[in-house]
């Protein structure tokens, strides 16, 4: 059995991340193992721009984003596989993966990053009924096929779901020669990030239904139309209100799940508001040694917080190898209370805080003029002012160490919005 | 001239041309479709029954009875998943425990072997996730699952192999009886064969009615399904019936022999008899009645939904044997459950029909082995390290819900009846059946399909026809 200091699983954005700032921390023996035929991740294919404005203050596309982070792996010399498969993982750190080359692998790790990302929501989620023919697909599927391929996989579009990816595919298709109908968005508001809103479907006057979804899809071969009808609050259709539309594929952006099968085959509990694993100020896991960071712990909006994040992991993993690895003071309990949905991470140790940690989280619901407040047990030690809230964008704060001087025994941190 | 034409390949029709596949015999098959395994086969509820459901007397019974026993050696000469997990139809309050006494009385008389009532300990020992309403059961201890399109895939492979010829995309669109002969002229030719045999699923109809005097009529019968994740594909052990009603079984909650938990189906007559549409309310349907068989179903678990059509007959009972009015023209039509389980017995019945009137010679070389494409998913590790070192294909995963490597793919494609289509491949390997749908695996199936084909990616369909996964290039229609 081989052995590594650290092994990253995934060479997406996240791994890619977290490899670099461990072998910054001067570990030598990594290994990142990726399942598709290049680096890069899902970035390879998200050919827009407007990747890095937090990081490099530019924008760039997704590849180039990629590449920045790729060159820097290959200058670094980072071992990595390319075509390979993890297909299992235990609490022992032992990793069974399999190429063609090396046929099956098993391989021992020091501290293991989990950098898997996530996949999309299918049509099963939704159980959405009608015909099970050609032309629907999800809108990632089909930004392989026109991105990645050069073909498109229809020229009339319904997209359902006004995720990130949908808003962006409603222009891409738009732009490669295909008409997009319109967006129909469940909710009252959308997920997709407001510039995405305005520079991909306002821009190209393709209309955007909010409390609206698909109930039917028709079609023998291949679609020919969906019933598309208004939702109440309670997101009940209200009858009457259907209306067909006819088109010839459906995209579905209805959601995006972190990726956790082999979190799972090493019993790691997954939490059930992000889907991912539960970890602590290091991104570490239950699992002393085991880091999660990227989608596969909670789905981002933007990829530089993918990156950071995984910086983050990859120093803590490479600590954790070298033996520097120790978290002081107590643990604290993150809660997230009213209109909050999650927290990341869930623990913090309030001697391990350095300069400051990010705590990331989402609003459970659109909140004007708000405030995100910061408890220690029943003391509010932050209260910050926000214009708009939005379940779309991942809000951070930064808990710094000032806020636990002078306080001992905190039992629980909640975050919360609240009126004033 | 053929001896036999077979005109239909799903379970039935294939399960007599393996059979037929022993003799002497120029037999063909026809298919309209692209893919065997198409119709009623491809989407049922994989069971296959004890046989305490049906009249005594009736062929349903007499079918059942025999269709049962002959899994186990048929799973084992053509290698496709089976297995005997048992079955309990459910009742609810003390005064249907009669309903379950009738049903045993009745599996009796059909000569149904395990069959007993337990009540509500045991049946919670068996089966903890019941729900509380839960009062008895009718256990059958001989009820079984199976993948109902890879044991059709295999029956046809093995008839293939045993020199079947299957013509597919072949739909029939008339039969003329000649003096000692029929012509059966189809979209692609006319063939001439000896004997027909009527196979042909919720178009059995169609195909009588152009010969014989003596028309029939089928009535599909639209059943629904959800399908969920296999996290919770062991909610139940056996398959979980309530009493059955008029209109047939009712809705079960059964494990598949794939892993995932089944739901379903409802039961609704439809007149269009291509329309395997699902709808709002027949999903809802479904889940509502289940809820009342097993607590927690867990409908944030579901990967998919489809529906089916049960070729149903007005007549009530199978229809197997000659027309009366045309020579050599042998039904096996109004196919309904149990007639998944009956369709090794129906070959057989029909096999003693040809030998009766062809008085065929047995063939000295006839092989009843076929064999399954190996699935990486399981294998151990070594069985694993020798087939990458064999095939290195198999070292390259496409679906990674599934776990199925390339080399799966590129068999189901290059073996005898191959895969032409996404739903082909995914029939033969399980690629795009996981809990992401295809949405990673369908990118690749495409591109292999393309590559091994030869033809080019806009030509490759999901399941032939105009269901072409991609239309154009980039830019293509921008002037």
């Amino acid at each position: 059995m081989k052995e590594y200091d650290i092994v990253i699983i995934g060479g997406g954005p996240a791994g890619l991340a977290a490899a670099i700032s461990a072998r910054e921390e001067e570990i030598e023996n990594i290994l990142i193992l990726e399942r598709e035929d290049k680096l890069g991740g899902i970035l390879n294919q998200c050919i827009h721009n407007g990747f890095g404005l937090h990081i490099f203050k530019e924008e760039l596309t997704g590849p180039e984003y990629a590449k920045r982070f790729i060159d820097k792996v290959l200058k670094l010399n980072i071992p990595y596989k390319l075509n390979t498969m993890v297909i299992d993982f235990n609490r022992d750190k032992i990793i069974t993966a399999v190429n063609e080359e090396d046929g099956l692998l098993e391989i021992k790790a020091k501290a293991v990053v989990l950098a898997m990302g996530c996949r999309e929501r299918p049509r099963g989620a939704l159980n959405i009924p009608g015909s099970r023919c050609a032309g629907i697909l999800t809108a990632g599927t089909a930004q392989k096929y026109v991105n990645i391929k050069g073909y498109l996989p229809g020229k009339k579009i319904v997209v359902l779901g006004s995720g990130d990816i949908g808003l962006i595919m409603a222009r891409r298709m738009t732009l490669e020669g295909a008409k997009v109908v319109e967006v129909d968005e469940l909710l009252p508001y959308s997920s997709g990030l407001k510039r995405n809103i305005v520079q991909c479907l306002n821009d190209y006057n393709i209309p955007l239904k909010l409390s609206h979804t698909v109930v039917d899809i028709k079609g023998k071969e291949r679609v020919e139309g969906v019933t598309v009808a208004q939702v109440d609050e309670n997101r009940n259709i209200i009858p009457g209100t259907e209306e067909f539309v006819s088109c010839d594929t459906l995209l579905l952006s209805v959601g995006l799940i972190p990726e956790n099968e082999l979190t799972r085959k090493a019993n790691i509990e997954i939490s059930g508001n992000t889907g991912g694993p539960m970890v602590d100020e290091t991104m570490e896991t239950e699992i002393p040694g085991v880091f999660a960071c990227g989608n596969v712990l909670h789905v981002h909006d933007l990829v530089d917080f993918v990156t950071m994040e995984s910086m983050e992991a990859g120093k803590n993993a490479a600590r954790y190898v070298k033996g520097m690895y120790e978290k002081k003071g107590e643990v604290v309990e993150l809660t997230a209370g009213e209109g909050v949905r999650y927290t990341v991470p869930v623990w913090v140790h309030t001697g391990n805080l350095g300069d400051g940690v990010d705590v990331r989280f989402r609003v459970s619901n659109v909140y004007r003029d708000k405030y995100i407040s910061v408890y220690f047990d029943d003391v509010r030690i932050m209260h910050l002012k926000k214009r708009i809230l939005t379940p779309g964008e991942m809000e951070t704060i930064r808990l710094k160490p000032a806020f636990f001087k002078d306080r001992t025994d905190i039992r629980k941190i909640t975050i919360k919005v609240e009126g004033e | 001239m053929f001896d036999i034409t077979i005109i239909g390949s799903g379970v039935v029709g294939c399960s007599i041309a393996r059979e037929l596949a022993r003799y002497k015999l120029d037999i063909c098959v026809l298919e309209k479709e692209s893919d065997v395994a198409c119709g009623t086969t491809r989407a049922n509820s994989a069971i296959i029954h004890a046989g305490y459901d049906a009249k005594p007397g009736t062929l349903k019974a007499k079918l059942n009875a025999l269709g049962n026993p002959m899994y186990d050696k048929l799973a084992e000469e053509l290698e496709f998943p089976f297995r005997r997990n048992g079955s309990i139809v459910i009742c609810f309050s003390h005064e249907e425990i009669k309903g379950l006494e009738k049903l045993l009385d009745q599996g009796r008389k059909n000569g149904i072997p395990g069959l007993r009532i337990i009540y509500k300990d045991e049946l919670m020992k068996m089966e903890p996730n019941l729900s509380d309403e839960v009062v008895a059961a009718l256990y059958a201890e001989t009820a079984g699952i199976v993948c109902p399109y890879e044991m059709t895939i295999a029956l046809a492979e093995n008839a293939a192999e045993n020199g079947v010829e299957f013509k597919l995309n072949s739909r029939v669109l008339n039969i003329v009886k000649k003096e000692n002969f029929y012509e059966i002229e189809t979209i692609n030719e006319v063939i001439k064969t000896k004997m027909v045999i009527n196979a042909a699923g919720v178009y059995a109809d169609e195909i009588n009615n152009m010969v014989s005097k003596n028309k029939i009529k089928i009535i599909p019968r639209r059943g629904e399904y959800c399908v969920f994740d296999k996290s919770v594909g062991d909610m139940v052990k056996t398959t979980v019936f309530q009493l059955p009603t008029a209109l047939g079984k009712g809705i079960l909650v059964a494990p598949t022999i794939d892993g995932n938990l089944l739901v379903g189906p409802n039961a609704v007559d439809v007149e269009d008899k291509e329309d395997v549409s699902t709808t709002r309310e027949g999903l809802n349907e479904v889940l509502r009645v289940a809820k009342r068989s097993v607590k927690c179903i867990p409908t944030d678990k579901i990967i998919t939904s489809f529906a089916g059509l049960r070729a149903r007959c007005t007549k009530e009972d199978f229809i197997i044997g000659e027309a009366d009015d045309a020579e050599n023209f042998i039904n096996a039509a109004g196919i309904e459950s149990p007639g998944l389980t009956s369709a090794p017995a129906i070959a057989r019945m029909v096999e003693g029909i040809v030998i009766q009137k062809l008085n065929p010679e047995m063939k000295k070389d006839f092989n009843p082995i076929r064999k399954a494409i190996k699935k990486f998913r399981e294998l151990t590790n070594d069985e694993r390290r020798e087939i990458i070192k064999e095939n290195p294909s198999y070292g390259k995963i496409v679906c990674r819900c599934e776990t199925v490597t390339e080399g799966e793919v590129l068999e189901a494609i290059r073996r005898p009846l191959g895969a032409r289509t996404l739903d082909a491949v995914k029939r033969r390997t399980r690629c795009g059946m996981g809990r992401c749908q295809s949405g990673f695996c369908s990118t690749r199936i495409v591109d292999i399909l393309s590559r091994e084909l030869n033809e080019p990616i806009t030509d490759i369909t999901k399941f032939g026809g105009h269901s072409n996964i991609l239309v154009e290039k980039n830019k293509e229609g921008i002037n």
